[in-house]
């Protein structure tokens, strides 16, 4: 494992996204990369692995789903069918249409919930968390981005500083 | 520049001759006589056997939507409604002995039975309707059914090229930096609204001044109460239907979309060679101003052309309903032609994220579509006003389930499963797929929004059906891919088609 990394700030998400292609194509590893909003594509310019959140909302969706027919079925079928307008009440299907609304914003109401929660335990985000941000400025203005060097400390910064950093610092981890 | 391929030419007229025999046999075999009716239904009672006392059912429902019997039939609508409430009627000791099960059957029984003997009886007196009548009735229904298949064929084809223009006059209003490539196609695809419309016009005026045909119950309708036809329902909706007005405004609406596709498209060929941005400025306005006016005319055509055909019935979100089918229609068969195109090489400069876009929109219009759907649907499905049900009875408890249930899968189903995954949309065979089982789901909600106001329950999906179809597919194809040819396929001088071009999902 490398011992020391450096942190390259840039102020413009366009310069850093051809600087991630460039490292990249020299063959140099990059740490992680903090910004302060989401960059489009960054993702795929660093060579991340597709999210596998679309797979769970997906999964969370057909929860809410198949509980919201259990629910209904329970509340307005099995335990207690009551008369409203006049509307069969005595088998789901007949009564169906009348549920749909509910169906549907209990899907959305697991999948939306399930997914924020499934996020943060992703990012490993929970309550009294320390933030790992290396540098405050991420979270206003400037992205950083962080590349392991391995005894070729100058090589790396000066490709680093062609690409456009507008500052440079080398950090020793742990 | 686009060559219109031999071979593709031939498919186009083959298409067409097929599908006019088909419709020629469709107007040779119709019955001419009550007789000829009699023998029809018997066949088709042998047929399905134990589905002949359902198909009764479904009459009485469709005559009042298409009120050809013109008198008022309380009788009728509370008949709907209790159809629709069947299993309410299972009363309460029974639930205490009985699970699910036995609820059922006993739900369906009560349906049957009523369907069997209520049904039967109100057929006798509730009209007060001899089997002359009825079967007269009935030859009406069999005459309308070949002009009711090219009706849909005609009208689908017509306002899937109008939607394609008006998804186009979006990209344009919208300064959308994704599409320029492919407006060459929307633009062919939109130059059927010329022919297309010429041919519903002309249909349109066989079927009122002409008397063609008897698919617009309404203009057979009086106001005079005295009167033998005279129908309720038009003494406050006359000053909106009457022929006069109806043609009036079905020829406005065409000279609409005809003269602003006429202006966009010459602006759209004049950039090719302009020097400075105007025509591709003067675009921008027109189609802002398409967009706006096509609506207003799309809001009346569908009542105009569609909703009249059940004339009692009405719904206000009807024309967004058609709207949003139609849209998506539209932007399907876009999808179809740009990936025709690029298969045979015309469109280097389109690639996957292009097609994935496409289906984006078809992914999202089917869900909209859906939506409509369904608002319209639940509130008067849980109204149960008997004047608003008499639409839904036959399509949803009558004849027409199958395809009505069907069309709903094909149309929300299908697609929200089969495009959710983004590198599904990114195949172009796997787009045709979905929006083959797409087209298909909107071509039947079409037929399901025409056919049981004009053909009634004894509905079938033959030879006339499929070769209108045929007739009316041959001629879009051989009019779209003509109007390809005239243009090179990338417009020039539209400031983001360099954007366009490198796009990239």
């Amino acid at each position: 494992m490398s011992s020391k990394v450096i942190h390259a700030i840039y102020d413009d998400d366009d310069v850093l996204m051809n600087a991630v292609k460039e490292v990249r194509a020299a063959h140099h590893h990059i740490e992680e990369v903090y910004t302060p909003f989401p960059v489009h594509g960054l993702d795929k310019a660093m060579g991340l692995e597709p999210t596998r959140m679309g797979i769970t909302a997906f999964m969370f969706g057909l929860t809410g789903l198949g509980f919201a027919v259990w629910f209904l079925n329970y509340i307005m079928i099995d335990n207690w069918p009551q008369n409203i307008g006049g509307k069969p009440s005595f088998t789901f299907y007949h009564n169906m249409p009348a549920f749909v609304p509910i169906l549907f914003e209990m899907t959305v109401f697991f999948a939306a919930h399930l997914m924020v929660i499934t996020f943060y335990l992703r990012s490993k985000i929970w309550p009294f968390r320390k933030a790992e941000n290396p540098d405050p400025r991420t979270t206003d203005d400037k992205f950083l981005m962080e590349v392991a060097v391995d005894g070729n400390e100058d090589e790396v910064a000066s490709l680093l500083k062609r690409t456009g950093a507008i500052e440079i610092n080398v950090k020793e981890t742990h | 520049m686009y060559t219109f391929s031999s071979k593709l030419k031939t498919l186009a007229l083959a298409f067409m001759i097929i599908g006019a025999l088909g419709i020629g046999y469709g107007f040779l075999t119709t019955p001419k006589t009550t007789e000829e009716v009699k023998e029809m239904l018997h066949k088709d009672d042998d047929h399905e056997g134990g589905h002949a006392e359902a198909h009764d059912n479904g009459v009485g429902g469709t005559s009042v939507g298409g009120g050809l019997m013109a008198v008022a039939h309380p009788q009728d609508a509370h008949d709907v409604v209790e159809q629709l409430e069947a299993p309410q009627d299972t009363s309460h000791t029974e639930e205490t002995h009985s699970k699910e099960g036995t609820h059922e059957e006993e739900g369906h029984t009560k349906e049957d039975a009523h369907a069997s003997t209520g049904h039967g009886e109100e057929h006798g007196d509730g009209h007060g309707m001899s089997e002359e009548a009825h079967l007269e009735h009935e030859l009406t229904f069999a005459k309308n059914r070949p002009w009711t298949a090219i009706y849909v064929a005609m009208l689908f084809f017509l306002l899937v090229s109008v939607c394609a223009f008006v998804y186009y006059c979006i990209q344009r209003a919208a300064t959308a930096g994704w599409s320029p490539v492919l407006f060459r196609v929307m633009e062919g695809v939109s130059a059927y609204i010329v022919p297309g419309s010429i041919i519903v016009l002309a249909f349109l005026i066989w079927s009122s001044v002409g008397h063609g045909n008897h698919m617009f119950a309404w203009m057979y309708t009086s106001i005079d109460p005295t009167a033998a036809n005279y129908d309720y329902a038009m003494e406050t909706k006359d000053w909106w239907l009457n022929i006069p007005g109806w043609l009036v405004r079905s020829v406005i609406y065409v000279l609409i979309w005809i003269g602003f596709r006429h202006f966009i498209i010459k602006n759209s060929r004049a950039q090719d060679t302009a020097s400075d941005l105007k025509p591709y400025k003067r675009n921008f306005t027109l189609s802002v101003v398409f967009i706006v006016v096509f609506l207003v005319t799309e809001l009346f055509m569908a009542f105009d052309w569609l909703m009249s055909i059940d004339h009692h019935w009405f719904s206000q979100l009807y024309p967004f309903y058609v709207f949003a089918s139609m849209f998506v229609s539209g932007i399907t068969v876009i999808a179809f032609v740009t990936i025709y195109l690029r298969s045979k090489g015309f469109l280097p400069f389109v690639n996957d994220s292009h097609i994935h876009d496409l289906a984006k929109y078809m992914f999202a219009f089917s869900i909209f579509w859906t939506y409509l759907f369904f608002a319209q649907f639940m509130l008067q499905w849980y109204a149960n006003i008997p004047e608003e049900t008499t639409y839904f009875y036959p399509r949803l408890v009558g004849t027409y389930q199958p395809l009505f249930i069907g069309m709903l899968i094909m149309n929300f189903a299908f697609p929200i499963l089969i495009l959710m995954n983004s590198d599904y949309k990114r195949i172009p065979w796997f787009v045709v797929l979905a929006g083959l089982i797409i087209l298909t789901g909107h071509y039947l909600d079409l037929f399901v929004m025409v056919a049981p106001g004009t053909v009634g329950s004894n509905w079938h999906f033959g030879v006339p059906e499929f070769g209108a179809l045929f007739f009316f597919l041959g001629l879009f194809i051989y009019v779209v891919f003509t109007a390809l040819t005239k243009v090179p396929l990338q417009a020039k001088g539209n400031p983001l088609m360099k954007e366009s071009e490198i796009f990239h999902y």
